[in-house]
C-alpha cells in the first residue's frame, strides 16, 4: 500500500476561462516518485485533458520546468515525499505567457539564444584535411560549468528582471554566450559582444542571483554574467582609449 | 483534429495568459526581499559618504565649525541614523564580499584560486586596512 499526496494543478482552457483555476487529484507516491510521476499518473488515469512538457524524465531534455509550490523546478528532479504530507500546489513556470494548463510560450527564449550565436564561429574554417580542433583539459575547464546548460528556462521563471522586463536576453542565453566565448576554439566573442553589451544585455542584471539558485545543472550563470560585465568594462576602456585603427 | 498553421498563427494565440509581476514581487520570497535590502543599502552607503565630506568640511572651517559639527552629530535622531547606517553598511560590504568570488576570477599561474580563498581574501584585505587605519589614527 503506498501513501497518496494531493496535487494541486493549475489549470488554464482558454476557450473556458480566462483565469487559471486549481484543480485536485489525489496520487499515489513511494519515496521514488518524481512530481512528473504524479503529473502522468494523473493524465493517464484521472484526467486525460490535463496537459504539460515533459520527454525524457531524467533531467537531461530540460523540458518538464514547473513552478511547485512556488519554486521553479524540473518536476523530474523533484520528489513528492520531499513536500509530504502535502498538498504540493503545480503551476506553469513564470514570467512566460501560459498557453494552456501547465504549458508556456518558449519562443521568446529561442529568439533570444539564436542571437548569442550558441556555436562556435569561426572566421576560417581549418580544412578537415588538417584534423579536429583539439583542447586540453584545462580549455575544456575554462567553458565547461556553462556548457551543462539544458535550456529548462527555470532561470528566466526566478529573474525578477525578466519578470518585469521581458526584453532582457536573460541568464541562460549568456551563460550560453560565456559557454562559446570562453572556448578557445571559438572566435564569435565580438559578435556576441555587440547583443550582449546593449541595453538589453548584461547591464539589466542586477545580480539578484536566484538564477544560480534555481539551476539544476549548477551553471550559475549569474557567475558567467559577473564576469562578463567585467570583460564587457574592459573592452570598451579598451576601444575608449585604443580605437581601432588609431 | 487537423490544425493548418500559417505565419506565427495559432488557434489560441490570442489567448495567451500574460501576467505582470505585481508591484509587490520583492515581498514573495525572502531572497528578493534580501536583495531589496542590499540594493538599498547604497542610500545609506551615500549617507556615510555625505557624512564624511561635512566632517572634512568642519575640520577645514576651523575649531569652531567643528565644535558645531560634532554638537550636530550628538543629537538623537543623528545618531540613531548613523547607528542604522553602520548596519546597513556593514550589510552592503558583507554581501558584496559573498558577490565577489562569483563575479572574479583569480588566477595564479594555471590554477584557478578556490571561491573561498577569494572571500577570505576580501575578509583579510578588510581587518588589514581597519588595523592601518586603527594605528594611523591612534597616533593622530
Amino acid at each position: 500500500m503506498s501513501d497518496h499526496i494531493t496535487l494541486q494543478i493549475a489549470r488554464y482552457r482558454p476557450e473556458q476561462e480566462s483565469e487559471p483555476t486549481f484543480n485536485e487529484y489525489e496520487v499515489p507516491y513511494t519515496k521514488e516518485s518524481a512530481v512528473l510521476d504524479g503529473l502522468n499518473y494523473v493524465k493517464d488515469r484521472l484526467d486525460g485533458t490535463l496537459v504539460y512538457r515533459w520527454s525524457c524524465r531524467m533531467g537531461i531534455c530540460g523540458s518538464c520546468g514547473m513552478s511547485v509550490n512556488g519554486e521553479p523546478k524540473l518536476t523530474c528532479a523533484t520528489f513528492l515525499a520531499d513536500y509530504a504530507p502535502g498538498p504540493v500546489r503545480v503551476e506553469p513556470l513564470r514570467n512566460f505567457p501560459i498557453i494552456r494548463d501547465l504549458i508556456v510560450d518558449i519562443g521568446d527564449f529561442m529568439r533570444k539564444l539564436v542571437r548569442v550565436k550558441p556555436w562556435i564561429v569561426r572566421e576560417v574554417d581549418k580544412p578537415l584535411s588538417e584534423g579536429e580542433y583539439r583542447q586540453t583539459p584545462e580549455q575544456l575547464d575554462e567553458y565547461k560549468q556553462f556548457s551543462m546548460c539544458i535550456n529548462c528556462m527555470l532561470c528566466y521563471s526566478a529573474c525578477p528582471i525578466y519578470g518585469l522586463d521581458p526584453k532582457f536576453i536573460g541568464p541562460a542565453a549568456i551563460a550560453l554566450a560565456q559557454r562559446y566565448n570562453l572556448d578557445n576554439r571559438d572566435e564569435g566573442a565580438g559578435d556576441r559582444m555587440e547583443v550582449l553589451s546593449e541595453y538589453d544585455g548584461i547591464w539589466g542584471c542586477t545580480f539578484v542571483g536566484e538564477c544560480t539558485k534555481v539551476c539544476p545543472k549548477h551553471v550559475d550563470p549569474a557567475g558567467a554574467i559577473q564576469r562578463y560585465k567585467l570583460t564587457a568594462a574592459l573592452e570598451s576602456m579598451k576601444s575608449f582609449f585604443a580605437p581601432r585603427g588609431a | 483534429m487537423e490544425q493548418t498553421h500559417t505565419g506565427s498563427y495559432t488557434p489560441y494565440h490570442p489567448r495567451w495568459l500574460r501576467r505582470r509581476l505585481s508591484t509587490y514581487w520583492w515581498l514573495e520570497k525572502p531572497a528578493y526581499l534580501w536583495f531589496m535590502l542590499r540594493e538599498g543599502s547604497c542610500m545609506f552607503v551615500a549617507w556615510f559618504t555625505l557624512y564624511l565630506l561635512w566632517l572634512l568640511d568642519a575640520v577645514l572651517e576651523g575649531p569652531l565649525a567643528y565644535e558645531l559639527f560634532l554638537a550636530w552629530s550628538g543629537t538623537p535622531w543623528v545618531v540613531a541614523l548613523n547607528v542604522v547606517t553602520l548596519g546597513f553598511v556593514v550589510f552592503h560590504a558583507v554581501t558584496f564580499f559573498q558577490a565577489a568570488p562569483q563575479a572574479m576570477v583569480v588566477r595564479l599561474g594555471r590554477r584557478r584560486v578556490p571561491p573561498g580563498a577569494v572571500l577570505a581574501g576580501h575578509y583579510v584585505a578588510w581587518a588589514a586596512a581597519s588595523v592601518v587605519l586603527w594605528v594611523l589614527l591612534r597616533g593622530a
